[in-house]
């Protein structure tokens, strides 16, 4: 799949949210392939991240993907690592490695391995894979920045589920004490986890109550909506003096309507049938 | 006094030489900054808190955020020494030091304090003898033991050049410092402290001084001990490893767990390239309760105990 419009930055938001728009259904369709080709992955939460990832890299970040460790790039972090379908096929759209490449997905040898690694790949700031990690990291990345005075932001997209590991409260109890209103944390509100919904598993709401209490300022937000994400992503540092909790209400498998919220399709391959309904749904 | 005093010899705690020389670094070099968790006092950081109050992150008492910190400063272009007690740093940061650490192979200084056990009577929790073994199949990960300060001074300079992960494993215990004619630090060169034919005893951080004075009792019996500082578990100096086993008999000795240290680095490497006895001393597993000299001892972690494993070792010689 080649159908790749060049990349230009609008720069009215009404064209800005086009170019999204056209990114977050390339990436749908782009991801949804790479899962089946390989017969591996995380189909439902590519789908989930799908418009956040493609508001964050086409609408918010300031990157050069020829220059991927330029000191004052903006960082984003998956630390839901495991939906590497998407976050592949979003640096290959930003232009960090060739589109042609995303056919390598899991092959042996591939860069683009079952989780990201940044030793592999550009455009990868840290690994992941294990839940719990990218925050915390993310949050040093922050510190780094209030040190040096430095105007890059940092981003890091969490899964829901994952924010059971405690080490992301270690996160944001840092990040709220000392005030990091250059970080901002995105959860991935899908409601599921590999194996259940968050609630019946281990609670996670009220997330926007938790997160004012370490110290944040909280948005929530339909993490399908391209404008409400743009909206609250893009806005100035200066104008905080918090780190900003997005919650993004999602749906697991959106734009997959046999896939939608159904737990199966956490590493669910679809069968050929399948993949066809679902192609045909995200074209 | 932990380690057997030496003749009367100034006794050195090397966490002294570890913040004077980082302080010395941070001083010209800007992107040097330590992180803590808690641990400003029992790592000796106040002075560098003091000089450089922003260089230094202090993110409580949580390892994870500690070890994670340290990987996202380095993303962002510092050099970080995360300084924490061993036992905490490398057991509940045992994920982070893999994935953030080494597996993403970030430019971060992991600095272990009262390694092995020099908390004594606080137990097997506050112990660090597992260490080694949790670290060495982390490849990239440079372990460096120092026996003394001017090692840990070494160590510390070395390690804020070095683009890469490393753990530099430091003690609270008065150590001398080892008479050494020439000295060059160099991971994976091994110190030759004390020449010999008949054995080798090859040692790290405090234990290094001990085999010194195993060797001294050896050779009133007439038995030339070689005697190694080998101060980096990672990695290994196998021509050094080598020519001991050209010896014939080994002993190994470490403030560690005898499973998977550095009697299992030696001993991995000789059993394949130059089987030799070997004899691995350290502790067999959790320590009772007791002071650091009693675990010492209850441990053949003496001059003496070290002594009487080389007879053992060279009681097993081909002959």
């Amino acid at each position: 799949m080649t159908d790749l419009p060049t990349l230009t930055r609008p720069e009215s938001s009404a064209e800005t949210l086009e170019v999204i728009r056209e990114r977050a259904a390339w990436l749908r369709r782009r991801s949804l392939q790479m899962v089946y080709a390989a017969k591996l992955g995380h189909p439902g939460g590519d789908l989930s991240a799908a418009d956040i990832l493609a508001t964050i890299y086409f609408g918010v970040l300031r990157y050069d993907p020829t220059r991927p460790a330029a000191p004052n790039r903006d960082r984003f972090i998956m630390s839901k690592g495991h939906a590497t379908g998407i976050i592949y096929a979003t640096l290959a759209a930003a232009g960090y490695f060739p589109v042609e490449e995303l056919n390598t997905y899991m092959q042996p040898r591939s860069r683009l391995n079952g989780h990201p690694n940044r030793t592999y790949l550009p455009g990868i700031e840290t690994n992941t894979g294990p839940l719990g990690h990218g925050f915390p990291v993310a949050t040093g990345i922050a510190i780094a920045g209030q040190i040096s005075g430095a105007d890059y932001r940092t981003y890091v997209l969490v899964g829901d589920g994952e924010s059971q590991e405690g080490s992301n409260w270690e996160a944001a109890m840092t990040a709220g004490h000392r005030g990091l209103k250059n970080l901002t944390l995105i959860v991935d509100r899908n409601r599921l986890q590999q194996g259940s919904k968050t609630e019946d598993t281990c609670g996670l709401d009220p997330m926007d109550a938790k997160f004012e209490a370490f110290g944040w300022d909280v948005e929530m937000v339909d993490g399908h909506d391209h404008a409400q994400l743009l909206d609250v992503l893009g806005r100035p540092v200066g104008d905080r003096e918090k780190p900003l909790a997005v919650i993004a209400n999602t749906i697991k498998g959106k734009g997959v309507s046999f896939m939608e919220n159904g737990v199966k399709w956490h590493h669910g391959i679809p069968n050929a049938e399948e993949f066809e309904i679902a192609m045909k749904e995200l074209a | 006094m932990a380690v057997e005093a030496q003749n009367d010899r100034p006794m050195y705690d090397c966490r002294n030489a570890f913040v004077e020389t980082l302080e010395a670094l941070a001083a010209t070099d800007e992107r040097i900054v330590a992180v803590a968790n808690d641990s400003v006092g029992s790592s000796k950081l106040g002075g560098f808190q003091k000089k450089f109050p922003e260089r230094l992150v202090n993110v409580g008492i949580a390892e994870q955020m500690l070890v994670g910190a340290g990987a996202g400063l380095a993303n962002g272009g510092k050099i970080p020494f995360v300084s924490a007690a061993s036992c905490f740093l490398t057991g509940r940061a045992l994920e982070q030091i893999k994935a953030d650490i080494a597996y993403s192979d970030t430019n971060v200084k992991l600095v272990g304090q009262s390694s092995g056990v020099a908390y004594g009577e606080l137990g097997a929790t506050h112990h660090s003898i597992e260490d080694f073994a949790w670290l060495r199949p982390l490849t990239n990960i440079t372990t460096i033991v120092p026996a003394d300060p001017w090692e840990t001074a070494e160590a510390v300079k070395w390690a804020a050049a070095h683009e890469g992960p490393v753990y530099i494993r430091l003690s609270r215990m008065p150590v001398p410092a080892l008479e050494i004619a020439k000295r060059t630090f160099e991971p994976g060169k091994a110190e030759l402290v004390r020449d010999g034919s008949d054995l080798t005893i090859i040692a790290c951080g405090t234990m290094v001084h001990l085999a010194v004075g195993a060797a001294e009792i050896l050779a009133a019996e007439g038995v030339l001990a070689r005697v190694l500082n080998h101060s980096t578990i990672n990695p290994l100096d196998e021509a050094a490893i080598l020519q001991a086993g050209e010896t014939g008999a080994v002993v190994t000795v470490e403030e560690a767990s005898v499973r998977g240290g550095l009697g299992g680095a030696v001993a991995e490497f000789l059993a394949t390239h130059r089987p030799v006895p070997i004899e691995i001393m350290g502790f067999p597993g959790f320590a009772p309760t007791g002071s650091v000299e009693w675990l010492f001892a209850q441990n053949g972690l003496t001059a003496e105990g070290i002594a009487s494993a080389a007879r053992k070792a060279l009681s097993r010689k081909d002959t």
